[in-house]
């Protein structure tokens, strides 16, 4: 197990472009199970080769357990790497698959028996040993590459999408594994994916990238809850955050926090409800109190109903933001209906209002902002 | 509508069946009929002799050296083509500033016509005026007029006609191999790097596996070209010096066609045929093996 360093890493493909990773400085910690998150052509890929040693970076530093490895071929870096079609050998057993990295380095031949059969083990892939890659379900490939990865007990797992080939439900399911995997084996991972669900699931912190840059580290809550610029905002959460720009400031607010106003709300302190109500689901606005709460009236333009909720698409009438579309999600277990062309009574808690900078679109602390 | 998709069907193949049928087929029906009679070049006169022509060929001692040496030309141009168009073909795949120009010029043996190709070898490995002997002269490796005589001595003539037909293969081998190498996804060369395994190990243990269909299938195309084959042989030595080069399609075309025997020419022709069949067979199955993979 190790720590990766990255100190000022760049690279630039092609002189005069702008660079695919620009100066990217990040550390992951004994363990963990770090995500880099980020559209295509964020660069996320392109670091993780780097981090593998498949591309050679342009400048600055690659430290695997305190050591520099830039000058290192993949072989010394001690690294692992399932990648997004798997590479499997597909003229190579299941077995042969497993057993190619220590026969490549030269483990004993008596002790390829035990540790492919160690890996098969824990990846529940013992029956397929014999059967070729062909002969295999995406899951069962996925986990064969897990298991080729694993048995040689690299220092880091390094992952590129490895569940985007997967089908919805069985994405899920491998989530879930790939999950109970980290927990057991503990390696310093590192993830690249583009689906925030995954990224949410599954880092013990997430690195959004965007444009090569470097634009949040945390863990999965921060992200959400903290972003650090309009770009986290909007690139996490489905439908994103809405927002509303003036000359110098943009707010915004999740379209989950953005309910009817008679709503609980989950801002309300819930001991003052308690008092107040005994099973309603209903609480009339004005008990939230003045200040709590930024009345605003949604006209619905026409609404989603997803099962578990309600995306609500409209815009804000009766403020500056009038043309501004915005979009509300309200739970299903909320049994009013939304008729479209419709105004209704909405709020946001003033503390779940996110503040940035107009200009360079980074967080800034809350200040009064111009509703009307 | 399915009877009339079947018509337009057999209307639409029917010029490959004609072309096939007059330009291959009646060929090869004279060339079996001729085998089996006395035919011969000037006479009108046409008997059945049974297996005798076959008979008398066997006994040849110029029909022996010339299967010897087909089976020798075939084995050893195949090997240095497919060694030599491997290391091309990983030599040529990575981008590199020019690699357009120098793929052309790699194909250029391929599309000249081989008669011009092989003239131009011929003057290169003339007795008199080579200019391989002029420049190992002048550099002293061999005494003005004790320099081998390229395509006047046995061996060195049988590994000339080896050289200069593979020359002209391995162009087409190398395009072949390279398709076979473009094929194999980037991921899978790189995986083999991460797990550990070092150039040599990548590529006997996971690039040439893979591209085997492909290989097996340039080959096969490599045998049949050469096996075949009798231009390189039939201008650059004729078949001599005393049959040393001689391969059963130059030694068939002098018999037949030069001396006239047609039916002896045409007995040893269709030696070819049953090992061609082999091929094609393998050939064949090489390609769909290809294909399913």
């Amino acid at each position: 197990m190790a720590v990766v360093q990255i100190r000022n890493l760049t690279k630039v493909f092609k002189a005069g472009t702008p660079g695919a990773v620009n100066n990217i400085n990040l550390e992951t910690k004994e363990g963990e199970f770090l995500v880099l998150l980020g559209p295509s052509g964020s660069g996320k890929t392109t670091l993780l080769r780097m981090i593998a040693g498949l591309e050679a970076p342009t400048s600055g530093e690659i430290l695997i357990g305190g050591n520099v490895v830039n000058n290192l071929t993949p072989r010394e870096r001690g690294i692992a790497m399932v990648f997004q079609s798997y590479a499997l050998y597909p003229h190579l057993s299941v077995r042969e698959n497993i057993a190619f990295p220590l026969k490549a380095q030269k483990v004993p031949k008596e002790q390829h028996k035990q540790k492919v059969e160690w890996a098969a083990g824990l990846l529940g892939i013992e029956k397929l040993l014999d059967r070729k890659p062909r002969q295999l379900s995406g899951g069962e490939r996925q986990r064969v590459a897990l298991a080729r990865a694993i048995v040689r007990e690299p220092r880091v797992f390094l992952l590129d999408e490895p569940l985007s080939n997967l089908d919805a439900k069985l994405r899920t399911s491998a989530r879930e594994e790939l999950d109970e995997f980290h927990q057991r084996i503990k390696t310093t991972t590192i993830y690249v994916t583009h689906d925030q669900v995954e990224a949410m699931a599954l880092g013990d912190r997430i690195v959004v990238l965007h444009q090569g840059e470097v634009r949040q580290i945390g863990t999965p809550q921060e992200v959400y809850d903290d972003p650090a610029d309009t770009f986290v905002a909007t690139f996490l959460g489905s439908p994103p955050m809405n927002l509303l720009e003036t000359d110098d400031v943009i707010v915004g607010f999740r379209p989950e926090r953005f309910l009817p106003a008679g709503l609980i709300a989950p801002w309300a302190p819930m001991d003052e409800v308690a008092k107040t109500l005994k099973h309603e689901n209903l609480l009339p606005a004005d008990l939230l109190g003045p200040g709590q709460r930024i009345p605003l009236r949604l006209f619905v333009e026409h609404s989603e109903y997803l099962g578990s909720e309600r995306v609500l698409y409209g815009k804000l009438s009766e403020t500056r933001f009038r043309e501004k579309p915005v979009c509300a999600r309200v739970s299903s277990s909320v049994l009013e209906t939304y008729t479209p062309n419709t105004t209704y009574d909405f709020a946001v808690p003033e503390h779940e209002l996110k503040f940035f900078d107009a200009k360079s679109g980074k967080r800034i602390p809350p200040r009064p902002f111009p509703w009307q | 509508m399915a009877v009339d998709d079947r018509k337009v069907g057999v209307f639409m193949f029917l010029p490959a069946v004609a072309y096939i049928a007059l330009l291959i087929g009646v060929p090869l029906l004279l060339a079996v009929l001729y085998a089996f009679s006395d035919a011969r070049i000037g006479t009108m006169g046409f008997h059945f002799v049974g297996l005798e022509n076959f008979r008398s060929i066997l006994q040849s001692p110029s029909f022996r050296a010339a299967l010897r040496n087909s089976v020798v030309f075939t084995i050893s141009a195949q090997i240095i083509v497919i060694v030599a168009s491997s290391i091309l073909s990983i030599a040529l795949e990575p981008a590199f500033h020019g690699r357009w120009f120098v793929r052309l010029l790699i194909l250029l043996p391929w599309v000249a016509p081989i008669s011009l190709g092989a003239i131009g070898w011929k003057w290169i490995l003339d007795s008199i005026y080579s200019v391989i002997t002029w420049v190992l002269v002048w550099a002293h490796i061999f005494k003005p007029y004790g320099a081998p005589m390229w395509l006047g001595e046995p061996t060195l003539a049988m590994a000339s006609v080896v050289l200069v037909h593979s020359w002209r293969l391995i162009p087409f081998s190398t395009v072949i191999m390279l398709a076979g190498r473009t094929s194999i996804p980037k991921e899978i060369p790189e995986a083999a790097a991460i797990d550990g395994a070092g150039f040599w190990r990548t590529e006997f243990l996971i690039n040439i596996p893979m591209m085997m269909p492909i290989i097996s299938v340039a080959v096969l195309f490599g045998t049949i070209f050469t096996f075949t084959d009798m231009t390189v042989v039939y201008i650059l030595t004729a078949g001599g010096p005393f049959d040393s080069t001689q391969v059963l399609p130059s030694l068939a075309f002098a018999t037949g066609i030069q001396g006239s025997d047609l039916a002896a020419g045409a007995a040893i022709s269709l030696f070819l045929v049953p090992v061609l069949i082999l091929i094609a067979y393998f050939m064949l199955r090489a390609a769909h093996r290809a294909e399913v993979a």
